[in-house]
């Protein structure tokens, strides 16, 4: 009885997966899709938007008030203490602080935090703010107040040249 | 034709009698919708079963006539909705009244779980008729949430991005759940896809467990505006003619308003920032639900936690499914329970509270409110109820349905 109950259940499982399994990422959207993007044109204290993934990417040519801003916040003030430095390192480990890129999806429920056009609010904080559920990130795109529990999130990236990166 | 319950009907058509000797339907109709026995105080709360069925069925009726129009892809959706409002025959009516329509079916069901509530029809033995109405009532927030992303404008992709980032609040699996759900890594066309198959699909299971409602319901009865059981025929009048009137005298009525909406102010219900097609990389300044979804939004907002906020959400459904243990009060009726009777009623002051809440952006003195309205939203269900049943005094039930009904008119 044990045994054929086991086996039943095996059995169902078995045939669950694939029903459950199907809904997840087929092979082209999971296909590893990367964009570059050419950094020249933007200027210091400027910030575009490009799409990767269907989301948003915020690249912020950062000013040296913001990157000392961001390098100066006391990690006991931040909910997701994470370094200035380490959110500015490309995948090959060099750090550029004047470039600050992330995927600009807010850590709550997944809006678009405003702060990268001139005329946005940048939330107490001078960085992004999200409008949904009112959280403030500052200068590193770190959470500071609001429901967010997590710092925006930093892809993959590589700086091929020094004006080129690849995202992904 | 037989006249009291219980009795087999003597059908004198031929036809008729030959289907129901091998498939007794008829039989089935005559004792359950003709003379099932019912009490014969009903007031006008009692209508509203009846008109939310009747909703249903009006929304999988235009809900197909859609689906042959609609296509469920990113860059077709947008233009293919529009396409039915201005090219497609009477596709302008068939849309409205199903826009308008899922409204409506809300403001039917919360009267009717508001009927429920006060006259404590979730008391023994109707425990499981209640439950299966909160199920109905989840899937019918499912079904209208998936139906609202169909359109593919900006509200309809920022409030699928919304809500299915809820799930991301779950620890560990969360992300997986969220992506899972997406099929990929946002909101995107294969979320759009499985939308409208389980769309279609959600309506006939709500049709599967309203008939389960209906079951439950006709085992032991109706609950009464007195509360207390039909103690004998003097306390009940048949189904037919008496319900089946009044039920279609309601339903007129309720279509009547429904009509004002649908052909005077087709959208007043809905949010313009629809009507532009989905953007995902510019969220809408300032995003909402659907108005029956305000209260509970309002909630997950006012917790200022993400995992505790999508908590306190799902439990102030949750709370719904223990209500009958939840109320220790042995009265059912709150005509007759001088202080729960206004607790009742500050619920609903709260819950129309939080609904404006939810309509404000987060900010300013909403937060606080929020918050308060929250609180006790909680505490009615959870303090108030099994408190209060136990040091009430409720007031002199009366003998009989009958007794009460004859005093009444005496008076």
């Amino acid at each position: 009885m044990v045994a054929t109950g086991a086996l039943g259940a095996v059995g169902a499982a078995a045939v669950a997966w694939p029903f459950i399994n199907n809904l997840n990422p087929a092979a082209d959207t999971l296909a590893l899709s990367t964009i570059e993007v050419n950094v020249t044109p933007i200027a210091v204290g400027q910030a575009v938007t490009v799409k990767w993934r269907g989301k948003p990417v915020f690249i912020r040519h950062r000013t040296e008030a913001e990157i000392k801003e961001a390098e100066a916040v006391p990690m006991a003030q931040l909910p997701d203490p994470e370094t200035d430095n380490k959110r500015v390192t490309d995948t090959a480990k060099k750090v550029r602080p004047e470039w600050l890129i992330m995927i600009g999806v807010c850590t709550h429920l997944g809006c678009v935090p405003l702060g990268n056009k001139p005329g946005d609010p940048k939330g107490e904080f001078g960085g992004w703010f999200c409008p949904c559920h009112g959280s403030s990130y500052d200068t590193s795109g770190r959470i500071r107040k609001g429901p967010a529990p997590k710092n925006l999130v930093i892809p993959d990236y590589l700086f091929t040249s020094d004006s080129l990166v690849r995202i992904g | 034709m037989a006249s009291s319950h219980g009795t087999p009907p003597v059908f004198n058509n031929k036809v008729i009698a030959w289907v129901d000797h091998r498939l007794p339907i008829f039989s089935y109709i005559e004792k359950e919708y003709h003379t099932f026995p019912t009490p014969r105080n009903f007031n006008y709360f009692w209508n509203f079963g009846a008109i939310a069925t009747v909703m249903l069925v009006l929304m999988i009726a235009t809900g197909i006539v859609l689906a042959t129009n609609y296509t469920p892809h990113v860059l077709m959706a947008f233009d293919a909705v529009e396409r039915i409002d201005r090219d497609v025959q009477q596709g302008w009516l068939i849309r409205d009244l199903h826009m308008n329509g899922a409204s409506f079916f809300f403001i039917a069901v919360y009267i009717h779980i508001f009927r429920g509530m006060y006259y404590g029809s979730y008391k023994a033995p109707r425990e499981l008729l209640w439950i299966l109405g909160v199920v109905i009532f989840l899937l019918m927030m499912a079904t209208a949430f998936m139906g609202y992303v169909l359109p593919w404008g900006q509200m309809s992709f920022w409030g699928a991005t919304v809500i299915t980032n809820l799930f991301s609040a779950i620890p560990i699996v969360g992300e997986s759940i969220v992506t899972w759900l997406w099929g990929g890594f946002a909101v995107d066309n294969p979320t759009l896809n499985r939308f409208f198959a389980l769309h279609y699909l959600l309506p006939f299971i709500i049709v599967a467990v309203v008939a389960l409602h209906v079951v439950a319901l006709h085992v032991h009865g109706s609950n009464n505006p007195t509360g207390i059981d039909p103690k004998g025929p003097q306390d009940t009048v048949p189904f037919h003619p008496y319900y089946t009137m009044k039920d279609g005298f309601g339903v007129v009525c309720f279509l009547i308003v429904f009509s004002v909406f649908v052909f005077f102010a087709p959208d007043y219900l809905g949010h313009p920032d629809n009507y532009i097609p989905a953007n995902p990389l510019v969220t809408p300044a300032h995003i909402v639900p659907e108005w029956y979804f305000l209260p509970f939004y309002a909630i997950l907002r006012a917790i200022p936690d993400k995992l505790g906020g999508v908590l306190a959400m799902f439990g102030a459904i949750a709370v719904l499914f223990v209500l009958p243990w939840l109320d220790t009060s042995r009265v059912r009726s709150c005509t007759f329970r001088p202080i729960y009777k206004w607790f009742m009623m500050f619920l609903v002051v709260d819950v129309i509270v939080l609904g404006i809440c939810g309509s404000k952006p987060a900010e300013g003195f909403w937060v606080p409110l929020s918050q308060l309205a929250t609180l006790y939203y909680f505490a009615h269900f959870l303090v108030l109820l099994p408190v209060l049943g136990k040091i009430e005094r409720p007031l002199p039930l009366p003998a009989s349905i009958a007794d009460s009904v004859l005093k009444k008119k005496a008076v």
